[in-house]
């Protein structure tokens, strides 16, 4: 039996998609969601350190799972390698409802003006396909403002002097400081740094219905146990569901985007949870599935007219994959630093995000969200053994006597790193698997290794008795992970992107990719709010513009 | 192995951890895929081993178990047995799971009693809030 057309299908319903899905219902727009994951509630996260999110040796705790949803791997000799969900190659992000936003960490960052112009700022970048984004800051402001107090954010910024004009305070006052902070704010202020409380998508205060924080240990990489974590799942997708247009449909895997002979949308065939194919029509289709997910969605939705996937008419689908090369450093400190209060991040300076001497761009440091043992198991000291009784009695002293000041470098965008669909590997329903293939930028490496020098300075100051920089930040890896973006580049000029301003493919005029896939750089910071801000001014003009079922846009 | 990896000290080892223990739970379930390449490496070992000192590996004293586990480290373990999987590659994979089992949740066979966390002045139970109230005394 045919399902019921629909006006938009949205695909996933992580930080993108879950807002669009909230926008268009509201609007009086009947919506389907598709999510490809299990909606979990607070109480199904065990607090386990060895499946989780971040530490998913065993596991990842919100999938996908590892058995039927492989990836292939393509390392800078060539060498092809087929990856599990729980593999760092594999670039994972939470499969779902809430996408990453149900186990994140929830820094709440507003990207600054000069992310949103670093071609101008910097000029062209060699190797790299550096680009401005066509839309400002101040076309996004009033987005940011909208995400913080829908969604929910705490935090205080008003020190941080880099910052770009807000014309509103963040909702929620910051958590109070934990020990790290206290050590590292009078710190960081003697070095004439400009230190100031991270602004998170956590409650630290009761808000829209639901608990503050009561800092616990066990934050970033799990569901929150009080529900004080503010992600799509918790605020507008229920939003969503209330308003009664919109249905969100679980564990369905997305085949294709379907096209007519006129070339433009109709809606998407997909397997639910019974396995069986099922096509749901639209007036227009909403790809929100993150950036390698995204990018795959398109390039496997090929047709006559579409040969090379959707949106793909000059090759930009799947190009410019980034994240963050992330770096820092760990200082070992003669007394005890750890309190045992969550989520452990809290304060962060943004003096480096831009402007730094020999590299383009740079990155906000920050300390660390808690660190459980094994975390710290595997840190390379030099001068301590990876085993014996020396690493026992390493850990045994410091554990809770460190502290990790860790940041994201903004990376130069490299055509050449990029999601593919692989030619032979299916998953578990048939469909061709994302293939990623590339390698960093060589600004990476060295915006790395200064963010590092860095941390260690602020560490040292700090009173730390040792600091140990991580140098994990090669051109040979690939970027990607939780912060994947770039792969569907948002663009003025068709043939150099893949969508417009607005986030519509150019050429498909009722098909729209609003993610992380379509930000043509990524910051120097956690890419969420970002995503979620641009869903909503996406989401603001798609409304704006609807004439009703069947109408041409 | 895992006992040299993580010996017992004033706080308890891997061995009473249960760390082996882990890893035989860990390879029938989610590392099921890494039984194979167990047990060329166990039987790596005891094959240097026995052509070394004419002894399994666990009758050696400590001393010669950690000298041999060096050169496991290094890749300098002799032995033909070493051509099915590297030496070193095997040993760093044996001191992960040994990591895991010891420092992980006990839920997963190791860390028997929480005895690392208590090591490391880790406060259990592991949330705030919760088995803090005597519900016997209502």
């Amino acid at each position: 039996m045919a399902l019921k057309h629909v006006n938009a299908v949205v695909v996933g319903g992580g930080a993108g998609g879950g807002v669009v899905a909230k926008e268009l219902a509201v609007a009086g727009l009947s919506v389907v969601v598709l999510e490809r994951g299990k909606w979990y509630t607070p109480f199904d996260d065990r607090k386990d350190d060895l499946r989780n999110q971040r530490t998913c040796v065993l596991g990842n705790s919100f999938g996908p799972d590892e058995e039927r949803n492989p990836r292939v791997f393509v390392d800078s000799r060539g060498g092809e390698h087929l990856s599990r969900s729980n593999e760092y190659t594999y670039s994972n992000n939470a499969a779902c409802v809430g996408g990453g936003t149900l186990s994140y960490g929830a820094m709440a960052w507003r990207f600054l003006e000069k992310d949103f112009r670093m071609r101008s700022t910097y000029g062209p970048v060699e190797g790299s396909t550096l680009e401005d984004w066509p839309i400002s800051y101040a076309d996004l402001e009033p987005f940011y403002e909208k995400a913080e107090w829908e969604i929910g954010v705490s935090g205080d910024d008003s020190n941080n002097v880099f910052r770009a004009t807000r014309r509103r305070a963040l909702p929620m006052p910051p958590l109070p400081p934990n020990r790290e902070h206290q050590m590292l704010k009078p710190a960081a202020q003697r070095l004439g740094l400009h230190p100031f409380d991270i602004p998170m998508l956590r409650n630290s205060v009761p808000y829209n219905g639901r608990a503050a924080c009561m800092r616990c240990r066990w934050c970033c990489g799990f569901s929150c146990e009080v529900d004080a974590k503010c992600g799509t799942q918790n605020t507008v997708i229920p939003t969503a569901l209330k308003t009664g247009n919109c249905e969100l449909r679980l564990d369905c895997i997305a085949k294709e985007v379907l096209t007519n002979a006129q070339g433009r949308v109709t809606g998407v065939a997909y397997f639910d949870g019974d396995e069986r194919l099922q096509e749901q029509s639209a007036d227009l289709v909403v790809v929100s599935g993150s950036a390698v997910e995204s990018a795959r969605l398109l390039l496997n939705s090929k047709s006559r007219l579409f040969p090379n996937g959707l949106g793909n008419r000059y090759d930009w689908v799947g190009r410019n994959l980034q994240g963050h090369a992330y770096t820092g450093a760990v200082g070992l400190f003669g007394h005890d630093t750890y309190d045992d209060l969550g989520p452990g991040a809290s304060i962060a300076i943004c003096d480096y995000n831009h402007g730094n001497p020999g590299f383009v761009g740079g990155g906000l440091l920050a300390n660390e969200f808690i660190r459980l043992p094994y975390q710290l198991a595997g840190l390379g000291v030099p001068g301590v053994r990876r085993w014996g009784a020396a690493r026992k009695e390493f850990m045994r002293q410091y554990y809770r006597r460190s502290i990790y000041i860790m940041g994201p470098v903004q990376e130069m965008p490299v055509f050449d790193a990029r999601v593919e669909v692989d030619p032979r590997v299916k998953d578990h329903w048939g469909i061709p698997v994302a293939r990623l293939s590339g390698h960093r930028h060589e600004n990476d490496v060295a915006g790395a290794k200064f963010l590092a020098s860095k941390a260690e300075a602020w560490l040292k100051e700090a009173g730390a008795e040792r600091t140990v920089a991580f140098d994990w930040v090669s051109r040979d890896s690939l970027s990607g992970g939780q912060h994947q973006a770039g792969t569907c580049r948002m663009g003025d000029d068709p043939k150099t992107s893949v969508v417009d301003r607005y986030c519509r493919v150019h050429d498909v005029d009722n098909l729209y990719v609003i993610d992380g896939s379509v930000h043509v750089t990524n910051g120097g910071f956690n890419p969420v709010l970002t995503i979620m801000a641009n869903a909503y001014r996406a989401s603001d003009n798609l409304v704006k513009s609807w004439k009703g079922t069947h109408g041409r846009s | 192995m895992c006992e040299q990896i993580i010996p017992a000290d004033q706080d308890p080892g891997a061995a009473w951890a249960g760390v082996v223990n882990y890893i035989d739970r860990q390879l029938c379930g989610p590392l099921r895929r890494l039984r194979e390449t167990y047990r060329a490496g166990i039987a790596a070992v005891e094959e240097s081993s026995g052509r070394l000192h004419a002894k399994s590996f666990a009758d050696l004293n400590s001393q010669k178990q950690i000298e041999f586990l060096r050169g496991m480290e290094t890749g300098t373990a002799s032995g033909e047995a070493w051509k099915k999987i590297a030496s070193a590659e095997f040993f760093g994979l044996v001191i992960d799971h040994t990591m895991q089992g010891f420092y992980g949740d006990p839920r997963h066979g190791g860390n028997r009693d929480g005895v690392s966390w208590k090591m490391l002045g880790l406060p259990y139970p592991p949330i705030r809030g919760r088995q803090k109230y005597d519900l016997t005394k209502l």
